[in-house]
């Protein structure tokens, strides 16, 4: 069994009016199964709306699911008294840092995580210490929050994650309201958080380029998951994939447009190195 | 870059600007900036977080006062003795990030209205102007009457964009107005923002963390760093710095990477190129 195991779940948000008759019911989430493996790297692609996030916040017992069931580590998420390790077990990071961070000092923010959990004092520091430098923000541990740029308020977010020790990180988007050097910087922390600790990551996001260092893509639309498998398979689907109002990364289109022109270059192509390798041996200097 | 002088709509003019100015933060956001819009034209503004962008936006519809320099509108200085402020902010349509989040109205049309009734326009004027506006920002007409609140995200963010068209603005100046969106989604509201452009003669300012869709919608990029705009050009020749944007914790265009790869691997290609459409071309001319 994996660490994830989200079976057959479904999740309904329901309208009402004033009087509480139901106006009208949205299926976020319908029927929906899929299984992380720990130590996986997970990307989830979607339009608005699609249930990505509704999804996500099952993974961490923020919603409980309707129907089906959401195992987290061998806990039942449906079950009350293991909330708080549930919580422990599987982080959330969400899009905007401002509204993450409560401290006023770095390192204080990043204590408090495990501080509430009843950490011993001298463990609390030591886990603020390594979680601010797996984030490479240490230097910045006694700066205020307010001073820091957008790229690095998320990476503190970050740490006060991981000083929580969790097994899996779900991260909501988080660089939608970044800078490119900001964007790097987060994705850079979560692709080492995964190769270096061995934490699950699962990320939600917009930006297609994010997905490529995924082991595996999951698609969804209406709530529930349309595609799925290696960035390599998901991203040569490039028609689907924009009749599900998402893209490919741009190295990929380019590549994509030079096939359907005639030139014979291998598909798909992910990155800048190997675009630029298929290019040097189809070219003439 | 050159510029018909008779179409200047809006210059701050060597302006400077310190937050908390006796306090512990005091921080110079703005130091002898200067930055002009031209009508119809489509201005993209980049800068890392913190850079400065948004304290300039808000000294072009005065929300904040510059500590020297000045705003000129029209050929007119704002902070003149009786120029009439209130009518500038009408004049120049401020779109924040995530607008969506000040929605408050029960009803689309309701919301619309707001501001050309708040700017004192009646009843009937009112209607029509949020009509019109909830038109172009290409909402279905069955959303009228539905509550801003079931809307989609990029539905939401169409209904502020319109809040802020209805009261007729000649400038339209927007904070990341894709941020959030799906691809999808951004295409869409490029498409709708560009047609604004074109068929309003609208000038846009559009501060924005996304270089692929500031090269390929932007006639003029202005680039800001602590403070200081560093270039203002065209497209592709502010790209050309990519190596001091990077610096500044910017970059180019994905593409534009891409060929400068082509170049050091010894490939006679052009290395100004900023879309995916203008790869194509000089890549097909090496391979074919």
């Amino acid at each position: 069994m994996g660490i994830i195991d989200i079976n057959k779940v479904t999740y309904e948000y329901i309208r009402r009016d004033e009087d509480g008759n139901v106006e009208g019911i949205t299926t976020a989430v319908n029927g929906v199964s899929l299984n992380v493996k720990a130590g996986e790297f997970i990307a989830i692609l979607g339009h608005n709306g699609s249930g990505k996030s509704t999804l996500a916040k099952h993974i961490n017992a923020l919603l409980v699911p309707e129907e089906g069931s959401v195992i987290v580590d061998g806990m039942d998420t449906a079950d009350e008294d293991k909330t708080l390790s549930i919580r422990q077990t599987a982080g959330m990071v969400f899009q905007n840092p401002d509204n993450q961070i409560i401290g006023q000092i770095v390192e204080e923010d990043v204590g408090f995580g495990p501080e509430n959990m009843g950490v011993p004092t001298k463990e609390i520091w030591e886990r603020v210490e390594e979680s601010l430098r797996t984030v490479g923000m240490y230097e910045y541990r006694k700066k205020s929050p307010n001073k820091l740029s957008g790229g690095q308020k998320q990476r503190v977010s970050i740490a006060s994650v991981i000083a929580m020790h969790p097994k899996c990180i779900v991260f909501d988007e988080p660089t939608a309201m970044l800078d490119p050097k900001g964007r790097r910087e987060v994705i850079r922390a979560a692709r080492a958080l995964n190769d270096v600790e061995n934490i699950t990551i699962i990320l939600i996001t917009h930006y297609m380029e994010e997905a490529i260092y995924a082991d595996r893509i999951f698609v969804m639309e209406e709530g529930s998951v349309v595609m799925q498998g290696t960035p390599e398979t998901v991203f040569s689907q490039v028609d689907m994939l924009k009749s599900y109002r998402l893209d490919v990364p741009e190295v990929t289109e380019l590549a994509w447009e030079l096939k359907k022109a005639g030139v014979p270059i291998k598909f798909p192509i992910l990155t800048r190195e190997e675009l630029k390798e298929e290019l040097i041996r189809l070219g003439k200097r | 870059m050159e510029r018909d002088k008779s179409k200047l709509k809006l210059a701050a003019d060597h302006i400077s600007y310190e937050y908390d100015k006796s306090g512990a933060n005091r921080h110079k956001a703005l130091d002898d900036v200067s930055f002009e819009v031209y009508e119809g034209e489509f201005v993209g503004l980049i800068g890392h977080t913190g850079s400065g962008k948004s304290t300039l936006m808000q000294h072009l519809n005065a929300l904040l006062k510059p500590d020297q320099g000045t705003i000129w509108y029209d050929g007119q200085d704002i902070y003149e003795k009786g120029y009439d402020r209130k009518e500038l902010r009408r004049r120049v349509g401020l779109v924040f990030q995530y607008p969506e989040h000040q929605l408050f109205e029960d009803t689309v049309f309701n919301e619309v209205c707001f501001g050309p009734k708040n700017f004192g326009m009646d009843e009937k004027q009112s209607e029509l102007s949020a009509y019109a506006a909830i038109k172009k920002v290409g909402l279905p007409d069955e959303c009228f009457y539905h509550s801003p609140f079931d809307l989609s995200g990029g539905q939401k963010r169409r209904v502020a964009i319109a809040s802020v068209l209805a009261v007729k603005p000649e400038i339209l100046i927007m904070d990341e107005p894709t941020a959030g969106l799906d691809p999808k989604g951004r295409e869409e509201l490029m498409e709708m923002i560009l047609s604004l452009k074109e068929s309003e003669g609208l000038s846009i300012v559009m501060v924005s963390h996304s270089m692929e869709d500031v090269a390929k919608l932007a006639d003029r990029i202005v680039v800001m760093d602590k403070g200081h705009i560093v270039y203002d050009d065209e497209p592709r020749k502010v790209f050309a710095h990519y190596k001091e944007l990077e610096e500044m914790g910017l970059a180019a265009p994905q593409m534009m990477y891409v060929m400068q790869d082509l170049k050091d691997a010894g490939f006679d290609v052009r290395t100004d190129v900023t879309t995916i459409e203008e790869a194509k071309e000089e890549i097909l001319r090496i391979v074919t």
